[in-house]
């Protein structure tokens, strides 16, 4: 038993954080969140081609690293540390994780191909806008027509859905419930009858958007899968970018305790730095232990994640992993953004101060892809009913 | 990252299981999920039977070195002993203080001399320890003891006097380690020495004190005069402090994923009320079922994290170590109050009439408020995580003489 980085892991993390500590400072981020976009495509071009993070766990047979979740995860906790504005968790935690989970060997081949080489962004889009991230969350419909199919429905919370390239959608045959009915289809954002729009939001570090489907045609190639047995595969994607978006979160929650502890070290009242008063060192505790907590549960869920891609014993625990992670570092990261932006006082309350981009990307990360409260009652279904 | 046991660890954990098995039988199945923390008063001649069984098989003091008395357990053997042990449910053991912190205590610091009188009898089981360290006015603050040890030259041998409090197994125990001040002039962590004292002496007096469970498994110790053999000192008069904290060091770690399984068992009866009186309906009581579930999960793997030579290896405790404490006492409180509101307004009955009939749920809830209190309160556990763990102030003091 060893649960500690190898040295080559480490040696990844440390690589990209102070890749990371270079692009993405304060000045970076507000540049790129001040756009449409959401990102500077010059970055990302940079992320792609001179540290290829993008392909970093697709195999190598598909033009890929061949790396794990591991890495993968050590990788978004820097990301998350740095509030790195790229459309990453879209492209590669949503999309290619569908096209390893449910693509065909053909459409690994075309997609992951583009995908690695840097030149395909991508997202999936399945919630018609529920507050529920699962299956009931489906609502846009797919019929056969001839060898193909046509697809109309609506989409909210898409990231980076206005940009991407190319859309991996769910939609349910019409009449089904639940996890019923459900396909998935593999969608150019070009392709006739898609309409897009960005839905500007509070936190501006992630851009979302809305996407529309009337009467889109597909050919029999866009399908992943088998029609109508999509959810399994969509439940398994859903999971694993669960698991990375939860190593984002553990990634802010550090930043903003050493934030914290900086600035409480470097306050001073009454004569005395404020990081001397009991009632600060016991908030900062708290944050440490939230902070480790959310970081075990992490890394064991992506070692969960690993084998649940490449086969192992724990691979069954998947979505338990996944709710775990996600309920306690949705809850710690916002607690933590609450307390930094308490401890920082009035200067945490500007826009000038970088407190409120971590506050603001807590809480629009706690409600993407299901809140700490519903990923309980996922864990409670299990346990109780 | 690696998760899984070796092929031999899993056979040595079939091996555990199976003596167990086989074993936790007859006589001793009543002591089965009994005597453990808030539970120590029950059937306490039977667990001392029980050790020496434990002892017969091979089983105490799996970790020590095998040229005292051990089995040489490797850290990950040692895990599965625990997490077995828990699992089978066998009994609160009464010679863990001995094996866990005497044992180690005097592998680490101890004479050739006190090795050969003391280790035999805790690996047989047939020589109980208990802890001396905490006074009426040494609590959080522990330096603050005020028990003195002076040397009596004509008889050869140290005079103990003082009081001690929050010693659990006392009455049971046949030694105590105690910390005592040996220059009266000093204060605070200077001038304390470590002694190893005979319980069964006219000057050793045990009082059990009786607690919010109605129970006593902690006692107050008052030394009167009482001896001890000049070669029972632990290092040297005024070296007190650096052993006593040694000694805090062997707690950290192979024990707390058996502890784990001890609190799997309580949550699952949790889980298992609540299923059976509707309260897992109860969206309220779902949401801290499954964040207890959750937490509990992660804790096992927060273990895993300390275990994987990610601590220690500098000689410090690193983050994940540091919170444990604080973590562990903090999540063990909140479920005693969920198991209560599980059960709701039934919670309040004592079914066999007397405190002495507590369920193993409603001691549970009352025995856990001590779990943020000794060991460091969470309190103190805040401060040690703010100055060790983030380099924040430390706390102001006053000097030592």
């Amino acid at each position: 038993m060893e649960f500690a980085f190898t040295q080559e892991q480490e040696m990844i993390r440390d690589t990209a954080a102070a890749f990371l500590a270079e692009v993405s400072g304060s000045e970076a981020v507000r540049r790129a969140m001040a756009s449409e976009q959401g990102y500077e495509s010059e970055l990302w071009s940079r992320i792609c081609t001179e540290m290829v993070w993008q392909a970093i766990h697709i195999p190598e047979s598909c033009g890929g690293m061949g790396l794990g979740y591991v890495e993968l995860v050590a990788m978004m906790e820097q990301m998350g540390r740095y509030l790195l504005c790229a459309p990453f968790l879209s492209t590669v935690c949503l999309a290619g994780n569908a096209l390893r989970v449910a693509g065909s060997e053909a459409q690994q081949a075309h997609w992951l191909g583009q995908l690695c080489a840097g030149s395909l962004t991508a997202t999936v889009a399945f919630n018609g806008g529920s507050s529920h991230w699962d299956a009931q969350a489906i609502t846009a419909t797919w019929r056969r027509e001839g060898d193909g199919y046509v697809l109309n429905g609506d989409y909210r919370y898409v990231i980076d859905g206005h940009t991407a390239d190319l859309l991996v959608v769910a939609a349910r045959d019409a009449g089904s419930s639940g996890a019923q009915g459900i396909s998935l289809f593999l969608l150019p954002a070009t392709t006739s009858g898609v309409s897009r729009q960005w839905l500007p939001s509070m936190d501006q570090t992630r851009k979302q958007a809305a996407v529309q489907l009337d009467n889109v045609s597909l050919g029999a190639h866009a399908l992943m899968g088998e029609a109508g047995l999509g959810w399994e595969s969509l439940s398994k994607v859903l999971d694993l970018a669960t698991i990375a978006l939860a190593a984002e979160q553990v990634g802010g929650c550090q930043q903003l305790l050493d934030m914290t502890v900086a600035y409480t070290g470097a306050r001073v009242q009454f004569n005395r730095t404020i990081a001397s008063y009991q009632a600060v060192k016991h908030k900062a505790a708290d944050m440490m232990l939230q902070t480790e907590v959310a970081r075990s549960a992490v890394y064991y869920a992506a070692c969960v994640a690993q084998e649940a891609l490449e086969g192992g014993p724990l691979a069954g625990e998947l979505s338990e992993a996944a709710s775990v992670a996600k309920s306690y570092c949705s809850d710690a990261y916002f607690a933590i953004a609450g307390e930094a932006l308490q401890l920082f006082g009035g200067v945490g309350f500007t826009w000038e101060y970088d407190v409120h981009l971590y506050f603001k990307r807590a809480k629009s990360s706690e409600h993407l892809l299901g809140n700490a409260t519903q990923h309980r009652e996922r864990l409670a279904r299990a346990l109780l009913d | 990252m690696k998760l899984s046991f070796s092929p031999a660890d899993e056979q040595f954990r079939q091996e555990v299981a199976k003596w167990l098995r086989d074993n936790l039988t007859g006589e001793f199945a009543k002591l089965k999920y009994r005597g453990g923390p808030g539970d120590e008063h029950t059937f306490p001649e039977e667990r001392k039977v029980w050790e020496q069984k434990l002892a017969a098989g091979g089983w105490t003091c799996v970790g020590w070195p095998r040229e005292y008395g051990g089995r040489g357990c490797s850290i990950e053997q040692q895990v599965i002993f625990f997490e077995e042990y828990a699992r089978a449910g066998a009994p609160g053991r009464v010679g863990h203080i001995g094996e866990g912190l005497t044992g180690p205590t005097l592998i680490a610091f101890g004479t050739d001399e006190q090795k050969t009188k003391y280790l035999p009898g805790i690996v047989a089981g047939t020589q109980l320890w208990c802890q001396g360290y905490s006074e009426p006015s040494a609590g959080s603050d522990l330096a603050n003891v005020k028990t003195k040890a002076r040397f009596d030259e004509v008889r050869g041998k140290w005079i103990i006097n003082g009081q001690k409090v929050w010693t659990s197994l006392a009455h049971e125990s046949d030694y105590c380690f105690v910390l005592a001040r040996t220059d009266p002039d000093s204060a605070a962590h200077k001038g304390l020495g470590f002694f190893l004292i005979a319980m069964d002496q006219p000057g050793v007096e045990v009082r059990p004190i009786v607690q919010i469970t109605g129970t006593s498994e902690f006692n107050e110790v008052f030394f009167d005069d009482a001896q001890c053999d000049a070669g029972d000192i632990v290092g040297a008069p005024g070296d007190g402090w650096k052993v006593a904290m040694g000694l805090l060091g062997f707690e950290r770690g192979v024990s707390t994923l058996g502890q784990q399984m001890q609190f799997q068992n309580e949550l699952d009866e949790v889980v298992r009320q609540a299923r059976r009186n509707g309260a897992a309906q109860d969206p309220t009581i779902r949401q801290r079922i499954a964040r207890a579930h959750a937490e509990l999960k992660i804790m096992r793997y927060n273990s895993m994290r300390m275990l994987s030579g990610q601590s220690g290896s500098d000689g410090a405790l690193h983050k994940e170590a540091l919170i444990y404490k604080l973590f562990w006492a903090t999540w063990h409180r909140s479920l005693g109050e969920l198991a209560m509101d599980v059960l709701g307004p039934e919670c309040e009955i004592l079914a066999g009439g007397g405190y002495y009939e507590l369920s193993r749920l409603q001691s549970m809830y009352l025995f856990v408020r001590a779990d943020t209190i000794y060991g460091g309160t969470n309190e103190i556990q805040r401060n040690i995580i703010a100055e060790r763990g983030l380099g924040m102030p430390k706390e102001p003091r006053g000097a030592a003489k």
